[in-house]
């Protein structure tokens, strides 16, 4: 643990890592987390599935498909070239080679995106991509990234290792009109100010995503199963959504055999990296997700080369066992007895929406005795709250139901705010369900502690100043309906509305002034210390 | 005065089952409840003012208690006290200033100056003119004066009683008519005068945030729309009544680029927001609001980043009490049906069953103290809340601030 992160400190002294990093993954290493096929996808797997694909080429709709995707390439790859060799010729000045990264970045990424927005399907095309890679050293494109490295490697660094796909370059943006070709009605439902986000797209995502397992079964049954239950919603919680994840990860891992001519490490970092892409083209994942891939992938990398393959993947396997053990079960009930410690009787405790560790801080005060109230509140389109409320009644617990807008009339009889939280970013910003900044902020006026519950694995490097730059889009068509209300339908046709917009935003952020005590396995902390515990122990977190 | 009393009752029933919506409609229903009142009120000889006033006060009480809550009854019932008060003056007045030059030392008062140069000022102050020095300076001698007049014009009547009193008596019930359909011809257009000014406060590209359903703020919106004034709008929905989601639909058919967002993200959305425009249920004497539920949550995130925060409030709107308390005591908790369905959680609202108890709250009412709000908006121009006050002061008589009769006789 300690010689490789040496090691990379050594090789990159300034860069700190940030995000989905193996650390010891060179730059393109560090992409193919978002974009797993491209550079990296080893020749065996696509030249089996260029065979598959050809084999296959009775397959009509998929084929064309295929086709256009590859003109698609065809054409970046000549732009790319395109811009590449102009300033080759002539002396660059610094801005020109700057602009020259820029596109090649900007390139890239849009192939790789290409790539990872169609899908499986679009990897049989990626030979030449490989090809690429493996010339990679002597290539015009390395060769003239070599000057500017170092601004190219940081802003790499910046990038990508967005659980959030930013989609507003330009190149992106192109793809993306190009596939609202493919369902007009995505663009005209999309607001403005959320178009650097993926847009949320059910239906058609769902039949493509079937399709999809069944021509190319590249993809393992579990992850393709979790991935499902992302996407219908059925598996939602920072929590659950992690474990879900590692669970199936270790079913493929299980299930993985080495090819001959292969390395175990690189090639199954790579299935790991395409199925880490298809859960986020389910859902994009959760920034507690990108940790424990982080983590995955650091393990893999480990692993003694000495080791036999069934080795291997019974340490892999027992190293997860032991991630979701250490990292989450057990982290939530040291956070439990950490908490526990600030309920009083005689408190009327407030939380928001559903937090699995709010909870259980709830139901453990309760069966030790403690007398207090709960006041739930709840919010539009989720009312996750409900579900938290119906057990804690069921528990025998005295509950107080609002929704958020009366959060300000509820919080003055309110001794203690207890929040759970998506991710907690080293500015001390809390990144949680859309709302709970506003429970924090009116806590926060009237002299409310606010909490924060929040396991340590959810740290991350990330900072954040608003709610706008990072944030998951959901289901528009929720915001429409009201459970229940059968007189709430003013919205149902909204579609067909030139100028209207239904805006879902699945998070928010919240200040770090808002917050009192951020409640984790490592004791209870002020905002401010959450950078010195994603750095002090950011090799314990992904040990 | 049967199908007066007919008439009571029914607004009364209607108060209490709150079938009335809308301060304005409540507004000016009552307006035109105390119109009828008025014209079907014998008037007597003697003391016309006062016992119009009487009337007033005995109506305005019951429909006062039928919703406490709905504070613009409370409001127009003052005004059209306040109506009776100053008319009544001004009849003085002239009266006063028609034989004044030979019975001058006839009536010997040492008030007569005085009172006659208020009344006279406050005859000639049109109820929604614009607020100024003078008014200002008016105003001292005429919340001085208003007290004392029942009781000044029973002695000037005692002391020149033979001149024209049953002109007087018509004539006053006339005034005060015609100056209560002056008074629903306010509250009717209230919405048109504060649209006027939408132009100063909009600019182009603007982004604004609004709450919940107001037809204020609808008119103000379209109002500066139609001046070709290009900007989107973000409407939270407001629930539990989703009102939002009517006010988006209507905006966007007006062909404004409308946004509906949830409650909940209004403070994400608030960075990008460049003003808040909400409408009032009612606004008090210190400058705070009683706002639909969730402006205070708005307001917080809007200081929070610096985002003026417009409340638009018609002149109806304005109440002259001071709030205490007002989560509460100005507060009313409707149905838990809004929020959960009736099936899924009534068995847990009964707290026999032995299992935990569950309460649901669901109040309609939000206040906003006046140091959150950053511009009021009414038909006379735009004002700080430190000012509302005095421009409160300029519709209603302090002796009506209490409308119940028996502290205020004392007074």
């Amino acid at each position: 643990m300690d010689s490789t992160r040496v090691s990379h400190s050594l090789g990159d002294p300034k860069i700190r890592q940030v995000g989905f990093f193996v650390p010891e993954s060179s730059t393109t290493d560090s992409h193919k987390i978002l974009s797993p096929s491209h550079l990296s996808v080893p020749e065996m797997q696509n030249s089996s599935v260029h065979g598959q694909v050809t084999s296959r080429s009775y397959d009509y709709s998929e084929n064309r498909n295929l086709e256009t995707d590859i003109e698609k390439k065809g054409e970046e790859e000549k732009e790319a070239i395109k811009s590449r060799s102009k300033p080759l010729k002539e002396k660059t000045t610094k801005a020109e080679r700057r602009a020259l990264q820029e596109a090649q970045r900007a390139a890239k990424a849009e192939g790789s995106k290409a790539v990872a927005g169609t899908g499986r399907a679009a990897m049989g095309k990626s030979t030449k991509q490989s090809s690429q890679k493996k010339t990679g050293p002597s290539s015009p494109v390395a060769a003239d990234k070599n000057p500017g490295d170092r601004p190219l490697d940081k802003d790499r660094k910046k990038d990508a290792p967005h659980p959030r796909k930013q989609v507003d370059d330009e190149t992106r943006m192109e793809k993306a009109r190009r596939r609202a070709v493919g369902n007009p009605t995505e663009s005209r439902t999309r607001v403005e100010l959320f178009q650097h986000l993926p847009q949320y797209e059910h239906r058609t995502k769902l039949s493509n995503l079937e399709s999809k397992f069944f021509h190319l079964g590249l993809v393992h049954p579990s992850v393709f199963e979790a991935g499902l239950r992302y996407s219908t919603g059925e598996i939602s919680g920072g929590n659950a959504r992690c474990i879900a994840m590692l669970r199936a990860l270790q079913d493929a891992i299980r299930d993985y055999c080495t090819d001959h001519e292969k390395a175990l490490v690189r090639d199954l970092t790579a299935k790991i990296n395409s199925y880490v892409s298809f859960f986020a083209e389910c859902r994009p994942l959760s920034m507690s997700m990108g940790n424990a891939i982080r983590f995955v992938k650091s393990r893999i990398v480990k692993l003694s080369l000495n080791y036999s393959e069934f080795e291997a993947k019974t340490t892999l396997c027992s190293d997860i066992d032991r991630f979701i053990n250490e990292k989450i079960i057990l982290a939530d009930k040291v956070i439990v007895r950490h908490a526990f410690t600030k309920i009083k009787d005689g408190d009327v405790l407030l939380t928001y929406g559903l937090s699995c560790v709010v909870e259980m801080i709830l139901l453990y005060a309760h069966e030790l005795g403690k007398k207090f109230r709960v006041v739930v509140v709840d919010s539009q389109p989720r009312l996750e709250g409900q579900a938290l409320l119906r057990r804690l009644v069921a528990k025998g617990l005295r509950c107080t139901y609002t929704h958020i807008n009366a959060v300000s009339y509820i919080m003055h009889e309110v001794t203690r705010v207890l929040l759970g939280a998506s991710a907690v970013l080293s500015n001390g910003t809390v990144y949680s369900r859309v709302g709970t900044s506003c429970v924090a902020m009116v806590a926060h006026e009237l002299r409310v502690p606010v909490l924060i519950c929040c396991e340590a694995y959810k740290f991350h490097e990330r900072v954040l100043l608003d709610s706008i730059c990072s944030n998951e889009l959901g289901d528009p068509d929720a915001i429409a309906r009201v459970p229940g209300r059968m007189d709430v339908n003013y919205l149902d046709n909204w579609a067909s509305e030139d100028n209207l917009r239904l805006l879902n935003l699945m998070y928010d952020a919240t200040p770090s002034d808002y917050v009192s005590v951020i409640v984790t396995d490592y004791g209870m902390l002020p905002p401010t210390s959450v950078p010195v515990i994603v750095r002090e122990y950011r090799e314990h977190l992904l040990m | 005065m049967p199908d007066v009393q007919a008439l009571v009752n029914e607004f009364v029933n209607l108060l209490k089952k709150r079938k009335i919506e809308g301060s304005q409609a409540t507004a000016k229903q009552t307006a035109e409840l105390l119109r009828s009142v008025i014209s079907h009120q014998r008037v007597s000889h003697t003391n016309q003012a006062t016992s119009l006033i009487n009337a007033i006060r005995t109506v305005g009480e019951k429909i006062i208690d039928a919703n406490p809550i709905e504070l613009s009854v409370g409001n127009i019932v003052r005004r059209v006290l306040h109506i009776i008060r100053e008319e009544d003056l001004s009849l003085v007045t002239d009266a006063l200033a028609g034989f004044g030059s030979d019975d001058e030392d006839d009536v010997e008062r040492d008030d007569h100056p005085a009172l006659s140069a208020a009344a006279v000022a406050a005859a000639a102050r049109s109820t929604l003119r614009p607020p100024s020095l003078q008014t200002l300076l008016e105003d001292v001698t005429d919340s001085a004066a208003v007290p004392a007049t029942p009781s000044s014009t029973g002695d000037s009547d005692g002391k020149s009683r033979s001149v024209e009193k049953g002109t007087r008596g018509r004539k006053l019930k006339h005034d005060v008519i015609e100056a209560v359909n002056e008074l629903i011809q306010d509250i009717t257009s209230c919405h048109e005068q504060i649209a006027e000014q939408a132009v100063e406060h909009i600019h182009q590209n603007e982004v604004i945030l609004t709450l919940g359903s107001s037809k204020t703020v609808f008119e103000f919106l379209c109002a500066a729309k139609e001046k070709k004034r290009s900007f989107k709008v973000f409407v939270a929905e407001g629930a539990p009544r989703y009102r939002g989601h009517l006010l988006a639909k209507e905006l966007a058919a007006r062909g404004l680029q409308t946004t509906v967002i949830a409650d909940s993200a209004s403070f994400a959305m608030i960075s990008r927001v460049n003003m808040v425009i909400v409408g009032a249920h009612a606004v008090m004497a210190n400058g705070g609001v009683i706002a639909p539920i969730g402006l205070h949550m708005v307001a917080l995130a809007a200081r929070r980043h610096a985002v003026p925060f417009v409340v638009l409030a018609g002149s109806h709107k304005l109440c002259p009490l001071y709030p205490h308390n007002p989560h509460v005591l100005l507060n009313e908790l409707r149905s838990p049906s809004e929020l959960v369905d009736f099936g899924e959680f009534s068995d847990l609202m009964d707290s026999a069953t032995g299992v935990g108890s569950l309460h649901v709250v669901n109040p309609a009412f939000d206040y906003v103290p006046p140091d959150l709000v950053s511009l009021f908006i009414t038909g006379t121009g735009g004002h700080n809340p430190s000012y509302m006050y005095r421009l409160i002061a300029d519709y209603y008589s302090a002796a009506d601030l209490v409308v119940k009769q028996r502290p205020t006789t004392g007074n």
